[in-house]
């Protein structure tokens, strides 16, 4: 844990008294480092651990159960591709893939860049405007293979990136 | 507790409220296979599906492991619904299963084996992918192997209720679980005190020793002197091995097992037990007298020093430098003993037979090595050691009775006895503290607060006007509470023993099993019982001795005689204490 900033250090330790007076405080410390740094690795757990006395193997537990936390860095952009069963009959699939070929990264990885991160999810409940995908909360209805480039340029302009 | 009326397959029994289905029934005579289920509810997840019963008006069947009784429960057991349902579990935990049972560390100790029995799993259903396999054997203790692995739980629930920890956690989800140290690190990466808890209550071989046995058949092949020592505990669980009853004090029969295996020497580390009680008791009183670093804490559990060297470098200044007594006996067998007795040291192979898993790694740390040379060779564990005798085909139950070899460094006390058992090293120090203090012998009897099972024990002896508090915790739940106060600046205490394990090494990691579906002829309540039974057995040696403190031992006072000079001397030093030093938690 040694090469850990000091001030990150800190943070993570203000982050866990908040949930002092809580008995099960472990997701929602989990919540706000994720939401605060984008991923939760282990040197980050040792921290929290030494904070909580909650053991390490306990954290990583929760951390790798939930999709929503994450051991490595994600991208600026998470694009989120539902893969639920409306949105898989719908042709989900070949829109990951499609994100895939365009970007050069496999669901789960992130761009070089660190612009991009893909996501694979499960149902994320709008099945009325399947396949659905979602960037950084905007939403993308009924999503189609050919709207893929144009999507990924928006960001890509939003970035200064022709 | 209020009872309630139950009926198990129709007929009536009256039962204790507030206990689990699977714990009722065994009490009217009912055993319900059951894997994940431990001790009372140590752990019991409801995890393996295997205890599943009928219970009548209950939506689908339940988990009895985890299902309290209620007034007027009708449960059925052996219904055609619950018997097919428990096989099914079974043959789906097998469909992910490495079926290599011949080789596996647990044959003959494997409880998924047992109930796939039990309930008649059937060859080959469900067959189908597997999750991803990990395989550790980078500890020199203790070798994990996820293919035997059902995701019972019982290793974390062992870890978290023996020491406050849980080294391996769940990880992921789904399909691909798994029970692994945090990141699926190797053991040997994450802050696990190699006690072995894990492996005595693993239901299959996903936990078990690194086994060393390769190693000292090497020693004997190639012609070296080999010399072996026993710890106290693995004479009052040995027998366990061979069908006798927990409990059997085993002392002579092993000495003679040892003997027809080939070992050139076969002594006792309780000679060892004897000069470290010389050393700690002296290094004590020099704490005590020069405003040393107070309380002083013992070290002969390798589990505990690993808890301290991970979870508290601040304190390792309280921790006695006596080396543990295996480490002891090794560096005097190699020097003292090769010495008088014109043998290469080179030429000497030294195997321990250790109720411990943690001595295994224990015996590689550097500060225990000189010039390249290490004090042990080969640390077995009870388990092993029974191995090995019924590989050679030695009929232990009809062995003699023989005596360990006596030649300077053989004898051994009462005191040295006890060590295996908490309290134990305590009480052996307060045996020799009190004649040291006061040039008189204390009654045994008198010491009788440092005895039992207790989490933490605290006594205070008054000799020779000096008020001296201990206190003696095992399993490192209890340890903690100690350290802390002492952290905080608030310990009372002078002395403090540790050991690592819950009940101290009569209950180590290497010792035999306890597992009641193979026990048919202890009681049901064995798990409760085991570890007082096996103290016993040492607590009966060592009044059977007609020395019973460590400085009346005639051998260790002719050791400091004709090589050491005296306790605490500068060659006691180099050959008798160590150092130790903080670590990262995970590499």
């Amino acid at each position: 844990m040694s090469h850990l900033q000091a001030a990150a250090v800190k943070k993570i330790n203000e982050i866990c008294d908040r949930y002092v007076d809580e008995k099960t405080p472990l997701m929602m410390i989990l919540s706000d480092i994720q939401k605060e740094y984008g991923y939760i690795p282990l040197e980050v757990q040792e921290i929290v651990s030494e904070r909580t006395g909650i053991s390490v193997a306990e954290i990583y537990g929760v951390v790798t159960f939930y999709s929503f936390f994450s051991l490595e860095p994600k991208g600026k952009y998470v694009i989120g591709c539902c893969l639920g069963t409306a949105c898989y009959v719908k042709g989900a699939q070949q829109i990951v893939d499609k994100f895939s070929e365009y970007l050069g990264i496999g669901p789960g990885e992130t761009t070089e860049d660190g612009l991009f991160t893909i996501d694979a999810l499960r149902c994320i409940g709008a099945c009325g405007i399947a396949p659905a995908v979602t960037i950084n909360g905007t939403v993308y209805p009924k999503m189609t293979v050919d709207a893929v480039s144009g999507v990924i340029k928006k960001y890509k302009d939003m970035e200064g990136q022709f | 507790m209020a009872k309630v009326n139950i009926k198990i397959e129709g007929f009536p029994f009256q039962v204790e409220s507030g206990l689990t289905i699977l714990e009722a029934a065994k009490e009217c005579g009912y055993e319900i296979p059951s894997l994940c289920s431990y001790n009372h509810g140590e752990c019991s997840n409801g995890s393996c599906r295997v205890c599943l019963v009928e219970v009548k008006g209950a939506r689908g069947l339940v988990a009895s492991c985890v299902y309290p009784v209620a007034e007027g429960m009708e449960i059925t057991i052996s219904s055609q619904k619950a018997n097919s349902a428990r096989r099914a579990s079974v043959e789906l935990l097998l469909s992910n299963h490495n079926k290599y049972c011949q080789q596996c560390e647990k044959n003959g100790h494997c409880e998924l084996l047992h109930v796939a029995h039990v309930v008649g799993a059937r060859e080959g259903m469900y067959e189908g992918v597997r999750t991803p396999v990990t395989i550790d054997k980078l500890t020199p203790s203790i070798s994990r192997d996820s293919s035997k692995c059902i995701l019972c739980g019982r290793c974390i629930a062992r870890c978290k209720s023996a020491h406050g920890l849980s080294v391996l956690g769940f990880e992921n989800r789904g399909f691909a679980t798994v029970v692994a140290p945090a990141g699926n690190l190797s053991l040997s990466k994450s802050p696990c005190l190699l006690c072995g808890q894990c492996i005595t209550v693993c239901p299959t071989g996903a936990l078990a020793e690194v086994s060393e046995i390769d190693k000292v058949d090497q020693a004997m092949k190639e012609g070296k002197f080999v010399v072996v020592q026993t710890a106290p505990a693995v004479r009052a669980a040995l027998g366990e091995e061979f069908g006798m009853p927990i409990g059997t004090l085993v002392t002579g029969k092993m000495v003679a097992a040892l003997r027809r295996l080939g070992f050139n020497k076969v002594f006792d580390t309780n000679f060892a037990a004897d000069l470290t009680i010389m050393e700690e008791a002296t290094e004590l009183l020099n704490r005590v007298q020069n405003g040393g670093v107070l309380p002083m804490i013992t070290s002969c559990s390798p589990g505990w020093i690993n808890y301290a060297e991970y979870y508290y470098g601040d304190l390792l200044d309280h921790v006695s430098s006596c080396k543990s007594p295996h480490q002891m006996m090794g560096a005097i067998l190699k020097s003292y003993y090769a010495e008088k007795n014109g043998i290469d040291p080179k030429n000497m192979f030294v195997v321990s037979i250790m109720p411990c898993t943690a001595k295994k790694a224990e015996k590689e740390r550097e500060q225990l090595q000189k010039n390249g040379m290490k004090d042990v060779d080969a640390v077995l564990t009870t388990r092993e050691l029974a191995k090995l005798i019924k590989r050679s085909g030695i009929v232990f139950n009809k062995l003699p009775d023989e005596e360990f070899d006596n030649d300077i460094v053989g004898e051994y006390t009462g005191a040295g006895v006890i060590f295996g058992v908490t309290g134990g090293v305590m009480e052996a120090a307060l045996r020799t503290a009190a004649w040291k203090l006061t040039g008189n012998e204390i009654e045994p009897a008198a010491l009788k607060e440092v005895r039992g099972f207790e989490g933490i024990k605290e006594a205070s002896y008054n000799l020779a006007g000096t008020e001296v508090k201990v206190a003696i915790a095992h399993g490192m739940k209890n340890a903690k509470v100690l350290l802390d106060q002492i952290k905080e600046g608030k310990s009372p205490y002078t002395f403090i023993e540790i050991m690592g394990c819950p009940g101290g090494c009569i209950a180590g990691g290497g010792q035999p099993y306890v597992k009641p579906c193979f026990l048919p002829n202890e009681g049901s309540d064995i798990l409760d019982t085991y570890k007082a039974k096996r103290a016993n057995a040492l607590y009966t040696e060592d009044e059977g001795k007609a020395l019973r403190v460590s400085h009346k031992n005639p051998q260790i006072i002719k050791l400091y005689e004709d090589y050491l000079g005296e306790p605490n001397s500068h060659k006691a030093h180099e050959l008798l204490h160590t150092t130790y030093a903080s670590k990262e938690r995970f590499r």
